[in-house]
């Protein structure tokens, strides 16, 4: 037995929770958006959603043997990848564009920087920004909630072309609130974003942090530059990829700080540029483009958000 | 009632229950002990018996060198067999004094009562505690006579008592205070007075609600003693978050505690303290959590002195399957073994023997930067930062974020989902920084 037993230095015991676990959570927190957007665009979000998760896994598991690396699909970041990419684009979206998404995420984004914790930008929302780059007609292809795919446009995409009234009238906060309107697959329910936000701050995986300095900055500055109308306040909360954005996109680790001051910083910075983008900007979207900038600059402020040690004010 | 605690810490696993019910028993005296003559943070003892001597139970077989240095006493009366040189807990070998046990127990003269508390003067007591052999028994083993007789210009006036025994598995301290109240309070009164102050806190986690009744009870009604229930959280024990949540101070960056007027104590010490007035025993023996899943019957078991781990895992019911690893301590902070041939000494607190299940720990992947190291981090580091650069060698950059203030309690490494080996690299880091201070100023 003696030299059976094995040496290692302190602590000798370690928590349950490992990466998997985590990735598990996120996607059960997406779930009831996925519903949601089988629900609200039938065929149209599964011809998104399936493509984009099975080519993500794939692509990781296939870079990773090429490469001689450990294969790590197992920890299920891939899935989160590929589904968070399906929820933000639009429904109807074709397969083969889900699948460039999701290869470009996987494969230039996030493994040729080190794979899972490396990479500098959301691997989801950059794909999303390139597609949106490359294929500006496919991707702007809106159709409405239901089984007959009527085009349209969306409750943003009518505010920057024909301004307050118009957007406002074109659907109700309820609408909004509920997910009955146009816009990405996964994007249109705040109700059920939040659900899966709730569960994601009771499982302790994100904390409110992010999500509510990002949100709550967009509501401040759409308060103060809209007029004070609170209605139309609530209007860009609800509209849009920002409950999405805020919950699952910018509180992504590897591309956040993991300072809390960092995090307020980087989640203000989220807010003041999604309102300019959606105010003065050329797009009538901006929590991706947003999230993405503030990515960039996170190396930046974490290095400027440096806590003091414990003691370290005493002296 | 209001819990005071620190920021950060983690909630490991108590797996307590085995064990704290267990009234702590003495243990079948060994045949032979093996007592060795460095049990302490400073200067070995040099041995004052020879091969063939008769010793008595309390007799002095080893004698302080300098001012950090304690003496050590037999557990045992008997013949001394030899003085061989045996690897200890750490790994370092260590001059041993090896009895065989005649279980005569035939008491040394020396061993006379010290006389009432308020007899005694303070330099009477600082000398008694030496002469005891009484180190500091939470693990660290720091001799006690030494954090007792602080340099002048440092204005202690609070003592603590570490009674939160935050590492999971180990008791000992619990039952010593469940079954032993008056030994701990008299403790504290005794390092009161050899410091000279009159106010003392009494640190315990809420698990341990039980040993509440007991310990108020022993307090006089003018006493400036007073009980703390701390939140049940690890690492509640360590030595500044202790202080922080007993006093509100906050020991400074790279300090000791005297720098904020406060000395701490492990209740075990407190008691062994009281005990040695009281008879005149010096330091010969502890309660000893032996404890894991790989073990028949967990016990807490009071122990002497240079008893073999093997024997003790014996009286246990020996092995229910083969353990993965036996640790001298908590799963925390505890050190790991090759061996249960070796002796209990006056820092054991614990002897963990886990099972391949208990003992896993999964390979290690990329860190997804979750954050949650340094959310639990009690120091406030950011330990991925620091691991990151020790790992590629950077010891500056790692020494830049503070490597240096880590306690070293490895809630980061138990918290991380990627198991990474956060505080085995940082270890690595202050060894090196260390290395290189040393460098600089010779
Ligand atoms: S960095 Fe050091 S002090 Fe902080 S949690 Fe890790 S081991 Fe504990
Ligand atoms: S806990 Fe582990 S995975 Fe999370 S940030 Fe720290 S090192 Fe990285």
């Amino acid at each position: 037995m003696e030299n059976k037993l094995t040496i290692s230095s302190s602590p000798h015991i370690v928590s349950n929770t490992t990466t998997s676990h985590i990735m598990r959570d996120v996607i059960i927190a997406l779930i009831p958006a996925t519903l949601g957007a089988l629900y609200f665009f039938r065929m149209g979000a599964v011809v998104v959603i399936v493509p984009a998760i099975l080519a993500a896994v794939a692509a990781e598991a296939i870079f990773q043997k090429m490469s001689g690396r450990k294969v790590t699909v197992g920890d299920l970041s891939a899935v989160v990848t590929g589904l968070l990419l399906a929820l933000h684009l639009p429904p109807n979206a074709p397969w083969w564009l889900t699948v460039v998404g999701s290869l470009f995420a996987i494969i230039v984004v996030k493994q040729l920087f080190g794979g899972i914790g490396h990479n500098f930008m959301n691997p989801a929302l950059a794909a999303r920004a390139v597609l949106l780059a490359s294929w500006p007609v496919q991707m702007t292809s809106w159709v409405n909630p239901g089984a007959d795919a009527v085009s349209s446009a969306t409750p943003l995409g009518i505010l920057s072309e024909q301004g307050k009234e118009a957007a406002m009238a074109a659907a109700s906060l309820k609408d909004l609130f509920m997910g009955n309107v146009g816009g990405c697959v996964g994007e249109t329910s705040v109700v059920l974003l939040l659900i899966g936000g709730a569960y994601l701050l009771y499982r302790g995986v994100i904390t409110y942090i992010i999500p509510a300095y990002y949100m709550g900055t967009v509501a401040i500055l759409t308060l103060l530059l809209g007029g004070f109308d609170f209605s139309y306040m609530l209007f860009h909360l609800f509209a849009g990829g920002l409950v999405i954005g805020a919950v699952f996109m910018a509180t992504d680790y590897s591309t956040s700080p993991v300072t809390q001051k960092g995090q307020i910083v980087y989640a203000v910075g989220c807010g003041v540029l999604t309102t300019v983008i959606r105010l003065y900007g050329g797009y009538p979207e901006g929590v991706s483009y947003s999230i993405i900038l503030m990515n960039v600059a996170t190396p930046l402020i974490e290095r400027y958000t440096t806590p003091k040690v414990f003691g370290e004010v005493a002296k | 009632m209001q819990l005071f605690t620190f920021k950060g810490g983690i909630h490991p696993p108590h797996r307590k229950k085995q064990t704290e019910n267990m009234p702590a028993t003495k243990a079948k005296p060994p045949g032979v002990v093996y007592i060795p003559l460095l049990q302490h943070i400073g200067a070995p003892c040099v041995p004052v018996v020879s091969k063939g001597e008769y010793v008595k139970v309390g007799q002095k077989i080893g004698e302080a060198q300098g001012f950090v240095s304690i003496p050590v006493h037999s557990s045992v009366s008997g013949t001394v067999q030899a003085l061989k040189e045996m690897p200890l807990q750490g790994g370092t070998k260590v001059l041993c004094v090896v009895i065989e046990n005649d279980f005569k127990d035939e008491l040394h003269e020396s061993v006379v009562p010290k006389g009432d508390l308020t007899g005694l003067s303070r330099e009477e007591l600082v000398g008694i505690i030496k002469e005891a052999g009484i180190a500091g028994m939470g693990g660290a083993a720091f001799p006690t006579h030494v954090k007792l007789s602080p340099p002048e210009e440092k204005n202690v006036d609070v003592v603590v008592l570490n009674g939160a025994e935050c590492e999971p598995y180990l008791t000992a301290d619990h039952r010593l205070m469940l079954e032993t109240p008056e030994d701990v309070i008299e403790g504290a009164r005794a390092i009161m007075k050899a410091l000279g102050i009159s106010k003392a806190y009494i640190g315990i986690e809420d698990n341990k609600k039980d040993v509440l009744k007991g310990m108020t009870g022993e307090i006089m009604p003018d006493e400036d003693i007073n009980i703390v229930l701390l939140k049940t959280k690890y690492p509640q024990g360590a030595e500044k978050q202790l202080i922080y949540a007993c006093t509100g101070r906050m020991v400074p960056s790279g300090g000791l505690p005297m720098d904020v007027g406060v000395v701490v104590n492990n209740v075990a010490t407190a008691a062994q303290i009281a005990r040695t007035i009281k008879t005149g025993m010096p330091s010969i023996e502890r309660i000893t959590t032996v404890t894991g899943g790989a073990v028949n019957s967990p016990q807490n078991l009071i122990v002497r002195i240079g008893t073999l781990y093997s024997e003790l895992i014996e009286e246990c019911g020996g092995f229910k399957e083969e353990p993965a690893k036996v640790i001298s301590g908590g799963p925390m902070m505890g050190l790991a073994q090759s061996s249960v041939q070796i002796p209990v000494t006056k820092g054991t607190s614990g002897i963990l023997c886990l099972t391949k299940a208990e003992a896993k720990i999964p390979e290690s992947e990329n860190c997804i930067r979750c954050g949650r190291c340094f959310t639990v981090c009690p120091v406030n580091l950011q330990p991925l930062y620091i691991s990151a650069h020790s790992l590629k060698y950077d010891y500056k950059k790692a020494e830049e974020y503070k490597a240096m203030d880590c306690i070293e309690c490895g809630s980061c490494s138990f918290i991380c989902p990627s198991k990474r080996p956060l505080l085995q690299s940082i270890r690595v880091a202050k060894r090196e920084i260390i290395a290189s201070r040393r460098k600089q100023n010779r």
